[in-house]
């Protein structure tokens, strides 16, 4: 039986969709929490070199990730948005700005609580930290620019402009510790292998997925309000059970 | 070495979970407040102008 996906990018089935599937990400979520974290803190072992403070990297990785990867889903939307005048896209990219900032600010937080004890300075002027803070200047900015424009179309246009260009910023982050020498290290995992062990891999994976599953259920709950707040005029949020209660 | 280097130095795991889990754990538990607030205000302004529309038309 063929599904018609398009039926999804219309408001009025997307509403529908995102509540049934909101508990589902946000249940597997915190079940895989407490399976990545138990995994990471008591099963793990202790790294050779850096002890215990290594065990940032189940929080200090996966949001670092979901920063880079929220920024490029966040402007793909906005680039659909502003080419084919969908509604859904702009506000999808209006959902994610938040929770992407967020992940930028935690990879902050975290990557200089592990760089005090390992590097001796919470924060150096390295080209991976720099390019990652301008990331969380993005996101704010976007964010900031969107609710600075009155007329709802008009701030996902210019928004989508920032984050489109704004999108070049993410290879930087990726790349910058190929292309200058920082004192942030390389990737651990790579296609080639990986030096880690296999209880770190497993923890860091569980944590990345779980990671994954929060910001999908936070920004679908999230777009379900901006729905209701740009639909509010439409016949079909009247007609909503929890508007009519 | 300040005092805070001796302690995390003695006390690394209670350095992780307090300075990155309990943070990082706080940021999601208010972003999820902010988004279950967000829609309690939103369908609440919603109602409100279905019942000016109502009593509108129940005027006419």
């Amino acid at each position: 039986m063929a599904i018609n996906w398009f039926k999804y990018s219309a408001p009025t089935t997307f509403y529908g969709l995102a509540g049934k599937l909101i508990p589902w990400f946000a249940i597997s979520s915190a079940i895989l929490f407490v399976v990545g974290l138990y995994i990471g803190f008591a099963v793990a072992p202790a790294d050779y070199q850096q002890g215990e403070f290594y065990r940032i990297i189940f929080i200090h990785v996966p949001s670092s990730i979901l920063s880079m990867f929220l920024y490029l889903v966040m402007a793909g939307y906005a680039a659909l948005g502003l080419i084919f005048n969908t509604r859904l896209s702009a506000m999808m990219a209006t959902a994610i700005a938040p929770t992407g900032a967020l992940f930028a600010f935690i990879s902050l937080w975290t990557g200089a609580l592990w760089g005090k004890p390992m590097w001796g300075a919470w924060w150096v002027w390295d080209a991976r930290l720099t390019s990652e803070l301008i990331l969380l200047f993005l996101y704010l900015g976007f964010i900031a620019l969107h609710a600075s424009i009155d007329d709802p179309r008009r701030a996902d246009r210019a928004s989508a402009l920032l984050a489109i260009v704004g999108s070049v910023n993410v290879p930087i982050i990726y790349f910058s510790v190929k292309w200058w020498n920082t004192l942030h290290q390389g990737s651990t995992i790579k296609f080639s292998g990986t030096s880690m062990h296999v209880a770190m891999q497993q923890a860091m994976f569980i944590t990345l997925a779980a990671c994954w599953l929060y910001a999908i259920a936070v920004v679908l709950a999230r777009v379900r309000s901006i729905i209701l707040e740009r639909e509010r005029n439409t016949t079909w949020i009247t007609e909503l059970p929890e508007v009519r209660s | 070495m300040s005092g805070l280097d001796i302690w995390m130095r003695e006390n690394p795991l209670a350095y992780v979970w307090l300075g990155s889990y309990a943070v990082a754990m706080l940021i999601f538990a208010i972003e999820i407040a902010m988004v279950v607030h967000k829609r309690k205000i939103t369908l609440q302004q919603v109602r409100l102008m279905r019942e000016a529309e109502d009593e509108a038309e129940g005027n006419d």
